[in-house]
């Protein structure tokens, strides 16, 4: 026969956050569906970062379907943050958008390159046979020219600090 | 000793305390600028900033504050993803430009491949008489 602690403990097993926190979890605990007991670092990391009082706001503040998306995001900050306390995942965006900064001049490059060959092509009677491939629609995302650049699709939402 | 109430930093301010002299938040939230502590302290709370802070050398603490600044922002416009949400966003772009290099490299590589075969085609039929072919087994003996 099972007792009724154990019957607790089988059916109703603490989320990672009350576990944390030492408390009851009471059915409709907001963190229970998305910090499982098996989990404990993501919840003591965003506990760390952010507070579990301001996560449970932010998570009332978002419509359900939404809080696992809300969760996962909040746990990778949280994560960044602990392993770098000074620059968190601000470190991770200034590095990324140097690499797309550094293959968008790769790609200008090539795209020069491009054409510089296809011109060479078209204006020598030797390759006349090439010239003609060089009349076909330009594949999608190649602006056609030299100045092609998708600059303002890599802008920020806000400037790095 | 305290500052005086019209000096207290922003953060001392809304929370509506006294500022110490030696006020961890007064060198990074001054008071002209109370919207950056209210947006920090709605994500992180005044409380875990200044643990953190705590934990950082002092040369340290700017930046990291500039930093809480940013990710606050983005979580406060973007509530579900916030800063991560520009992370993944930014790996996409990355994997979509490296795509359209190796795309235009590809091109190129065609065009040189093309250039190469014409001008072996050059070379080995300089002329166009009827003797091309006798002069062709003449001049290469070796493979093209």
């Amino acid at each position: 026969m099972y007792s009724s602690s154990t019957m607790t403990s089988t059916y109703n097993s603490p989320c990672a956050a009350c576990k944390f926190l030492r408390r009851k979890c009471l059915p409709g605990c907001i963190f229970a569906p998305y910090f499982p007991p098996e989990e404990p670092q993501k919840f003591a990391n965003v506990h760390k970062i952010f507070g579990a009082s301001n996560v449970a706001k932010l998570l009332n503040e978002i419509p359900p379907h939404q809080r696992d998306d809300a969760v996962s995001s909040l746990a990778y900050e949280a994560e960044a943050r602990v392993r770098d306390p000074v620059y968190g995942c601000v470190g991770a965006i200034s590095f990324l958008q140097r690499q797309v900064e550094r293959l968008q001049k790769e790609l200008d490059a090539a795209n020069a390159d491009l054409i510089t060959y296809a011109h060479n092509n078209e204006i020598d009677p030797s390759t006349s046979i090439i010239s003609t491939s060089v009349q076909q629609p330009a594949p999608s995302g190649f602006g056609g020219g030299v100045g092609f650049s998708r600059r303002s699709a890599y802008a920020l939402p806000y400037p790095l600090p | 000793m305290s500052n005086p109430t019209s000096s207290r930093c922003a953060a001392c301010k809304y929370l509506r305390r006294r500022c110490p002299q030696d006020c961890i938040c007064s060198p990074y939230f001054p008071s002209n600028d109370p919207q950056r502590f209210a947006y920090v302290h709605k994500i992180y709370g005044a409380s875990n900033v200044g643990k953190l802070l705590q934990q950082l050398p002092e040369r340290a603490r700017f930046e990291a504050v500039e930093s809480l600044y940013y990710e606050a922002l983005c979580r406060i416009q973007d509530p579900v993803y916030g800063c991560a949400g520009i992370v993944s966003w930014l790996q996409q772009q990355i994997h979509d430009v490296e795509s359209e290099i190796a795309k235009t490299r590809a091109e190129i590589t065609v065009f040189l491949n093309s250039n190469i075969s014409i001008s072996e085609l050059n070379t080995q039929h300089p002329q166009t008489d009827d003797m091309g072919m006798e002069n062709l087994s003449n001049k290469h003996k070796g493979p093209l």
